[in-house]
C-alpha cells in the first residue's frame, strides 16, 4: 500500500533511480548495443516495451500468488511467464506488423532475460504498487534506460576517434563513462519527493 | 573426454584468477555492482551466487543425458530459479539485516548471465566432479572480484572494512565512493589493473620469444 | 558421453522426453523450494517479529509487552488475530503494570533517494511522539542518513508535540520542518545541515501519519484499554 503519487514514481524510476545508473541493472546491454546511437534508441525502444507487457504479467502473477498462498513460487513464475509472453507478442508483430518487427524484432530475445526487466517485476511487487502505479513505474523504468542508453551512445561515438591509451580500450573505457554518467544523474537526486 | 590432461584443480584454478569472471571475461556484473558498497554486503552476494552456481551444476551435469537438447535453456533456468528461491529463504532465516541490505537482488542472481552460461557451457558436457571444481572455482573467482570492489568501497568510502575502523578520524570519506558510480569507479580500477597486468605479461611473453629466436640465430 | 550420443543421433528425442524431463526437473524444483519454504519460515517468521519486538520496544521506551491492533472503520481498533491481510495496523505498547504507555505507529513516504519507512511511539500521557526509528531507507550515507544518527536531529523525537486542537479532528500544530537551530516550539523539527531534503521528509512523513492517526487514537483510546 502506497500513495506515491504517479508523478513521483515516473521521475523516481526513470531519474532518481535510474535502473542502469543507479540500480546497475541491465549492464550487459548497456554495454553491448550503445556503441551506436540508432540501434541505443532502438534498444531502449523495445526495453520499454518489454518492460511494459512484463510489469502487466508480473502484476497478475502476483495476484494469483496471493490469492492461492504460494509466495514461494514468485521467482519461477516470473522467469518463465515473463518469457514466454514476451516470446508470443514477438510472434504476434511478427505477423501484425513486420516493419516494426525489424526495428525492435531482434532485441527482444535478447532482453527477456535480461535483469533490468526481472528487476522491474520484482520491484514493483515489493513496493507493492496497483496496476496503474505499476505500468507508470515500467515506462519511467523504460524511459530512463532509453536516456542513459543514448546518452552513453552518444558518448561512445564520440570517443571513437579520440586517442586513448591501450589499457582504457574496451570494457574499462565503457566503465568508466557510466561512472561519469552515473554521478551526473545523483543530481536528480530529491526530485522525486 | 576430450582434454584428459587437465586435472579438476586446473578447472578451479582457472576461475580463479586467468578467466576471473568479473574481471577478465566481464561477465554477470549486473545484479551484482548495486551491493558492493561493503565488503560485507559483497561477500554474501559472492558467496550466495557460488552456492547457486555449484548446485546448478551438479544438477546439470548429473541430468545431463536426461534432458534433451531441445528443451535444455528452460530446464536450466527453472533449476537456477530453484536455488536462487532457497537461498534467498536461507538468507532471510540467517539474518533479516542482510536480507534487507540485498533487498531484491538476491532473486536477481537468477539472470545472472555467469550462472547460465557456466551451465550451457561446462556442465552439460562434463561430468559431475568436473562441472564442481568449475562451479567453484568460477564462483569463489566471483566471490573474490566481489569482495575486492566492496573492500575497496568500504575502505574509500567509509573508512571502514567489515566495520572496524581503519583510519585516524581526520579521514575524509569519499562519500562518493558508497554511491552508485563509485561502484563504476571501483571497477573500472580494477578492469585497467587487470588489462594493464596482461599487457605487461603479452610484453614480457613477446620479448622472450624474441629473445629465444635470436639466440636460434645466432 | 560420445557414446550415448552417438546412440541417440539417429532417433531425435520424442516428445515423450521433453515431456519427462521438464516435468521431473518440474517435481525435483518444486519438492526442493516447499521443502526449504517450510524449514526456513518459522524462523523467518520468528526473525521478523523480533525485529519489530525491538523497534516498538526502542520508540515506547517504557513499554514490555505489546499488542497489534488493526483499524477497523468506524468501529475503532480491534486486537489482529491470525495473519494481517493489509489492514491498517497500529501496536499498542503496556509497560510492566499491563498500563498503557503508547502506541507504535509505521509511516513511509518519499526521501531523497527512495521511500524512507519509520515507527514512531506515541505517548498519551504526553500527547507527543517520544521517539522514532528508521526502518528503511536508502539515503545517502554520510549525509541523507544522519537522519538516522545524528543525535541532535534524534534529539527532536524525544518529545515532538502532537496535541490536538480543540475539534479533536486534527493536529493543534501541524509538525513543521525549520531550519538547524531555529526551532522554538515543541512541534517543530530542527533540520540537518546538509541533509536538507531528508530531514524535512522526516518531518513531512510524521506530520502526515500523525494527522491521519492521533485523531482516530484518540478518539477510540478506550479500545486499547482491555490490555492483554
Amino acid at each position: 500500500m502506497t500513495e506515491e503519487s504517479l508523478w513521483s514514481i515516473f521521475i523516481n524510476a526513470s531519474l532518481v533511480n535510474n535502473f542502469v545508473l543507479a540500480y546497475f541493472l541491465g549492464i550487459c546491454p548497456f554495454l553491448g548495443v550503445s556503441s551506436k546511437l540508432d540501434t541505443a534508441t532502438r534498444m531502449g525502444g523495445a526495453v520499454m516495451f518489454v518492460m511494459l507487457v512484463s510489469s502487466v504479467c508480473a502484476f497478475g502473477i502476483q495476484a494469483l500468488l496471493v490469492a492461492i498462498h504460494a509466495p514461494y513460487l514468485k521467482l519461477i513464475s516470473f522467469i518463465a511467464v515473463i518469457a514466454s509472453t514476451v516470446q508470443l507478442v514477438e510472434m504476434f508483430i511478427k505477423k501484425v506488423s513486420p516493419a516494426l518487427f525489424r526495428t525492435l524484432g531482434i532485441f527482444l530475445p535478447l532482453i527477456t532475460t535480461n535483469c533490468a526487466i526481472l528487476g522491474l517485476a520484482l520491484f514493483q511487487t515489493n513496493k507493492g504498487y496497483g496496476f496503474v502505479q505499476s505500468i507508470v513505474y515500467a515506462l519511467g523504468a523504460g524511459a530512463g534506460f532509453t536516456l542513459a542508453l543514448v546518452l552513453m551512445a552518444g558518448l561512445r561515438e564520440k570517443l571513437e576517434l579520440a586517442e586513448v591509451p591501450d589499457v582504457t580500450k574496451g570494457a574499462a573505457m565503457a566503465v568508466m563513462l557510466a561512472g561519469l554518467l552515473s554521478v551526473t544523474f545523483m543530481g536528480f537526486g530529491g526530485l522525486g519527493g | 573426454m576430450a582434454t584428459p590432461t587437465k586435472s579438476s584443480t586446473d578447472e578451479f584454478i582457472k576461475g580463479l584468477w586467468k578467466d576471473n569472471p568479473v574481471f577478465v571475461q566481464v561477465l554477470g556484473m549486473c545484479p551484482v555492482l548495486a551491493v558492493s558498497n561493503t565488503a560485507m554486503n559483497a561477500l554474501a552476494m559472492g558467496l550466495a551466487t557460488a552456492f547457486v552456481l555449484v548446485m546448478s551444476n551438479i544438477v546439470v551435469s548429473s541430468l545431463r543425458s536426461f534432458i534433451p537438447k531441445q528443451v535444455r535453456i528452460a530446464t536450466y533456468i527453472l533449476i537456477i530459479a530453484t536455488f536462487v528461491t532457497v537461498v534467498d529463504y536461507v538468507i532471510q532465516a540467517i539474518s533479516l539485516d542482510l536480507y534487507k541490505a540485498l533487498g531484491a537482488f538476491i532473486s536477481l542472481i537468477v539472470v545472472n548471465c555467469l550462472i547460465l552460461g557456466r551451465a550451457e557451457a561446462f556442465a552439460s558436457k562434463n561430468t559431475v566432479a568436473r562441472s564442481v571444481m568449475d562451479g567453484l572455482g568460477m564462483g569463489v573467482g566471483f566471490a573474490f572480484a566481489l569482495f575486492c570492489l566492496g573492500a575497496v568501497r568500504e575502505i574509500l568510502g567509509n573508512g571502514t572494512l567489515f566495520e572496524a575502523a581503519l583510519f585516524h578520524d581526520s579521514f575524509q570519506n569519499w562519500v562518493v565512493m558508497i554511491l552508485p558510480s563509485g561502484g563504476f569507479f571501483s571497477l573500472a580500477a580494477w578492469l585497467l589493473l587487470f588489462n594493464w597486468l596482461e599487457q605487461r605479461k603479452a610484453k614480457k611473453d613477446e620479448k622472450a620469444t624474441l629473445a629465444l629466436s635470436e639466440e636460434a640465430a645466432q | 558421453m560420445s557414446h550415448a550420443e552417438l546412440a541417440s543421433r539417429p532417433a531425435p528425442p520424442s516428445t515423450w522426453h521433453m515431456y519427462r524431463a521438464m516435468v521431473g526437473v518440474g517435481v525435483f524444483c518444486g519438492l526442493l523450494i516447499v521443502s526449504v519454504y517450510q524449514v526456513t519460515l518459522p524462523v523467518i517468521e520468528r526473525n521478523k517479529a523480533e525485529a519489530l519486538q525491538e523497534a516498538i520496544f526502542h520508540v515506547l521506551p517504557n513499554a514490555s509487552t505489546s499488542t497489534t491492533y488493526r483499524l477497523d472503520e468506524p468501529n475503532g481498533f480491534k486486537v489482529l488475530e491470525g495473519e494481517s491481510h493489509g489492514e491498517q495496523l497500529v501496536y499498542a505498547g503496556y509497560d510492566a503494570n499491563e498500563e498503557l504507555v503508547g502506541l507504535a505507529v509505521e509511516a513511509r513516504g518519499m526521501g531523497y533517494q527512495d521511500v524512507i519507512g519509520l515507527i514512531y511511539g506515541y505517548s498519551f500521557a504526553e500527547e507527543a511522539i517520544v521517539g522514532i526509528q528508521v526502518l528503511e531507507s536508502k539515503e545517502t550515507p554520510g549525509l541523507g542518513d544522519k537522519i538516522e544518527t545524528d543525535p541532535a536531529f534524534l534529539q527532536n523525537f524525544e518529545r515532538l508535540d502532537v496535541s490536538l486542537a480543540d475539534n479533536l479532528s486534527e493536529l493543534a500544530n501541524p509538525i513543521v520542518p525549520v531550519k538547524h537551530g531555529e526551532k522554538t516550539h515543541p512541534w517543530e523539527v530542527d533540520g540537518i545541515t546538509g541533509a536538507t531534503i531528508s530531514s524535512v521528509a522526516i518531518a513531512n512523513i510524521l506530520d502526515r501519519s500523525a494527522q491521519y492517526w492521533v485523531p482516530r487514537i484518540r478518539n477510540n483510546l478506550r479500545d486499547f484499554q482491555g490490555g492483554e
